[in-house]
């Protein structure tokens, strides 16, 4: 036989025949729905935020002449008479307007301490007929003087700034405008994505090992038994979040179960007890919990598809079981690994809940501060650039991981 | 002719469990279940000869495979021993047992190339860089797939992955291969083709193969002898023509090629062959066992050593059957006859003289005594 004439490629695929243009378009629009969903509820609002980091528009709205006047400001000594009387003509309208507030608020945020300096001005320059409005302003605030005041209004009033990507990154612009690092008490974004980081490649890691056996037990067991196994791995994800979170709470807290048994056996003093949640280690535990179920499941879809005789296989070849693991099983797996990894990576740098529950002060992630921004400080501005970045990183992995894995490699379930 | 009755090892030609030099693998009273319950392979007694083609034939779920699993070292025996080149191996594992394995599917390495897959049980034995590209190149040529070795499994075709299979379990040059079912996947063509690969391979290497299929024509045209397995037993253990010529069980005379096969009652016995009552007549036979009168008995006739008679005298066996049904094939004529109230096949070769044949009108057949084989019945088998 002539091997090498027979290996020619597959018959070629025959060409599909070209359906009808109608029954395109009716396949087309029975997806329409699905993307009319995602464009509302994912993409909308995922452009709405990336905009809203950049874009800020309140102060350059209210306060758009004098902006524009200290656009042809040298910046080195305090500016002109009309750059005054018509920062308090602005500053008043502001206030008519009910946005003086706001105002106030973007303000502070470039230059802490301002936001009196704004309201207070407002208040007290209403009905004034002041001969220089430069004396009357500096006398209702002693900032007004402050060539520093201008320099933070100019950069408020900026309609897209990139401000907040550098607060988020622990960066600022000095006075010389220059982009300097915070002061090191006010650099606390970059640690906590460096934690966030950290924690999500040791959840990863800890789900792997933790669902590699797991998975292998399952894909291997008997069909009957591998489907209530298989269940089991389910159940999670039947369960709430806030009972399962709540479970480890009761079982993790100082007076919890785990504690009860180690000064059970004598292990820890009763007045010793461990912090095993309300820290780090309550956001590991937790979350690896939780994410568990996304590592075993590509990994069982990529195990099913090994046939056992591979093993078999390879020791009738004279491997034993490590060999024929290690380089037969383990690099058949690597799609499922990749993909599972990167599943649980991904899900876990954006987790927010687990970590708000049990994660104390030591335990929080890069999610919960923006959280914090959204709820509590209400600077969507810096959460939407938080958000940008996490964003970044994401796309980043998935960039790495299909330049070295290949994503049409990935097996997701 | 051997016409005592066989002992319960239906291992003819050679004493099960001899010691003779050339036996290579021995299976002795080996029992197999996995359910503790269950009886899957039963009392099994085989040898296997150095350098012998060996195939275990059987239906589906006859423990075919089983016995190869147990031989390979990946499950246990029950029961009995297995010895390989006169060392029992119950304590060795499969790694250890140098046994060359293709499975039914091939089981290559999907992520390794042609050549790492061959590569990979040299590197386990720990040969150096050199010595592994030598017996990876010897062995690709021996397959015929020289060139081959950058390629991956699937870029191959199926007969292209099975030599590959075979490769690889021959590259470490184990003196023992076991085949199960490896040309299952193949079409026809391929697979006739492949038959006569691995014989001229194993001719070559002088190696022992047990092999296993549920195709009686692969089995013939393969090997040396054939083993006959029904229901985790052995009926019987010969080269193909002695299995065709002289089976020894009604199972392998309907196993085997096309058989009639005949239940009716011993009526005389003289010497070899005695006289059948099936239904309303009485048919010569020989006896292949031992029978006394009033025994039951098989008869198996097989359609092409009947003939039609032109001369009456000419067969000890002559009878008038009535034509049921008849399909003409080319070659020859099937007839579907009646005798003693069973269905007869009776196959007529297409030559003149068989244009008297009609439907539904009768046909003068006859066969010789030595054509027609007495056989104890299956029953008697089971009842142990
Ligand atoms: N691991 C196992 N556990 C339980 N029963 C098994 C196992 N393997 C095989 N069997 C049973 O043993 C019997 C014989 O199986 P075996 O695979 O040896 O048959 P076979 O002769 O190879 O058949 P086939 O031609 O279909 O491959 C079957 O009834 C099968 O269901
Ligand atoms: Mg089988």
């Amino acid at each position: 036989m002539n091997a090498a004439a027979s290996v020619s490629a597959p018959a070629a695929v025959a060409k599909r025949p070209k359906r009808p243009r109608g029954s395109r378009l009716r396949a087309a629009a029975l997806a329409l729905p699905l993307v009319a969903f995602i464009v509302v509820t994912f993409i909308a609002p995922l452009g709405t935020m990336l905009v809203r980091s950049v874009h800020a528009p309140v102060v350059a709205d209210a306060m758009s002449e004098t902006v524009a006047l200290l656009g042809d400001w040298d910046g080195g000594s305090l500016p002109a008479e009309a750059v005054f009387a018509t920062a308090a003509r602005e500053l008043l309208k502001a206030r008519e307007d009910r946005v003086i507030g706001q105002v106030a608020t973007r303000v502070n945020r470039v230059q802490a301490g301002l936001r009196s300096a704004v309201t207070r001005t407002a208040r007290r320059l209403r009905g004034l007929q002041p001969e220089s409005w430069r004396a009357a302003m500096i006398e209702t605030h002693a900032a007004w003087g402050e060539v520093d005041t201008w320099r933070a209004l100019l950069l408020a009033g900026e309609r897209y700034t990139g401000r907040n990507y550098l607060h988020a990154l622990d960066l600022k612009r000095d006075a010389a405008g220059d982009i300097v690092a915070q002061p090191s008490e006010q650099r606390i974004y970059m640690a906590l994505l460096a934690r966030t980081l950290a924690v999500s490649l040791a959840i990863t890691l800890l789900c792997l090992l933790l669902g590699y056996p797991v998975a292998y037990f399952i894909a291997h067991a008997p069909p009957g038994r591998a489907n209530w196994l298989l269940l089991l791995v389910l159940v999670p994800f039947w369960t709430s979040l806030l009972v399962r979170t709540t479970s480890w709470i009761v079982l993790l807290q100082s007076q919890g179960v785990v504690n009860d048994l180690l000064v059970l056996i004598g292990l820890v003093n009763d007045d010793e007890r461990l912090a095993l949640i309300y820290n780090l280690n309550g956001t590991l535990v937790a979350m690896t919990h939780v994410l568990l179920p996304f590592m075993v499941l590509p990994l069982y879809s990529v195990m099913r598809t090994i046939p056992a005789t591979h093993m078999s296989a390879a020791a009738s070849l004279g491997a034993g079981f490590g060999k024929a693991f290690w380089r037969v099983y383990w690099p058949q797996t690597l799609p499922g690994v990749g993909a599972g990894s990167l599943l649980v990576f991904i899900l876990s740098i954006g987790y927010y809940i687990t970590p708000a529950l049990v994660g104390g002060r030591t335990g929080q992630l890069i999610s919960n501060m923006i959280a914090f921004h959204m709820q509590q400080s209400l600077n969507w501005g810096l959460a939407a650039a938080l958000g940008g970045i996490l964003l970044a990183c994401v796309v980043a992995l998935y960039l790495v991981y299909d330049r070295l894995v290949g994503v049409e490699r990935m097996k997701l379930g | 002719m051997d016409t005592q009755d066989p002992s319960r090892r239906p291992t003819s030609g050679e004493g099960a469990g001899a010691k003779t030099a050339d036996v290579y693998v021995e299976f002795n009273g080996v029992h197999k279940t996995y359910d503790g319950v269950t009886p899957i392979v039963r009392d099994l007694h085989l040898t296997v000869r150095e350098g012998e083609f060996l195939t275990l034939l059987g239906p589906s779920g006859s423990g075919k495979t089983t016995c190869l699993m147990m031989l390979a070292g990946f499950e246990a025996p029950s029961a009995g021993a297995i010895r390989i080149d006169g060392r029992a191996v119950d304590a060795v594992p499969p790694r250890k047992r140098n046994i060359g394995m293709v499975f039914q599917n091939y089981a290559l390495f999907p992520h390794m190339t042609v050549g790492a897959n061959l590569a990979f049980p040299l590197q386990v034995r720990g040969l150096d860089r050199a010595a592994v590209a030598e017996r990876v190149h010897r062995a690709l040529r021996l397959v015929r797939l020289e060139g081959f070795e950058d390629r991956h499994p699937n870029q191959l075709s199926g007969g292209q992955q099975q030599r590959v299979a075979i490769a690889r379990a021959l590259v470490f040059e184990p003196r023992l291969v076991l085949m199960d079912e490896p040309l299952g996947a193949l079409d026809r063509r391929l697979r006739e083709e492949m038959q006569f690969e691995i014989r001229r391979i194993q001719r070559t290497l002088g190696v022992t193969v047990v092999y296993v299929t549920h195709d009686q024509q692969e089995a013939m045209a393969m090997s040396d002898r054939v083993a006959v397995f029904n229901a985790g037993r052995i009926e019987q253990v010969d080269s193909p023509e002695v299995l065709y010529e002289e089976p020894r069980r009604p199972f392998v005379a309907s196993f085997i090629g096309d058989n009639n096969l005949l239940r009716g009652r011993v009526a005389a016995v003289d010497g070899d062959t005695c006289d059948v009552r099936v239904g309303d007549v009485v048919i010569n036979a020989f006896m292949v066992t031992r029978h006394e009168v009033g025994d039951d008995v098989v008869l198996a006739v097989r359609p092409e050593r009947t003939g039609l008679v032109s001369e009456a005298g000419t067969y000890t066996n002559e009878f008038v059957l009535r034509v049921e049904d008849m399909a003409f094939l080319g070659d020859h004529l099937r007839v579907l006859t009646n005798i003693g109230g069973h269905g007869f096949v009776v196959k007529i070769p297409n030559i003149v003289g068989h244009g008297g044949v009609l439907a539904g009108e009768g046909v003068h057949i006859g066969w010789a005594t030595l054509d027609c084989r007495a056989m104890r019945p299956p029953e008697d088998e089971s009842s142990d």
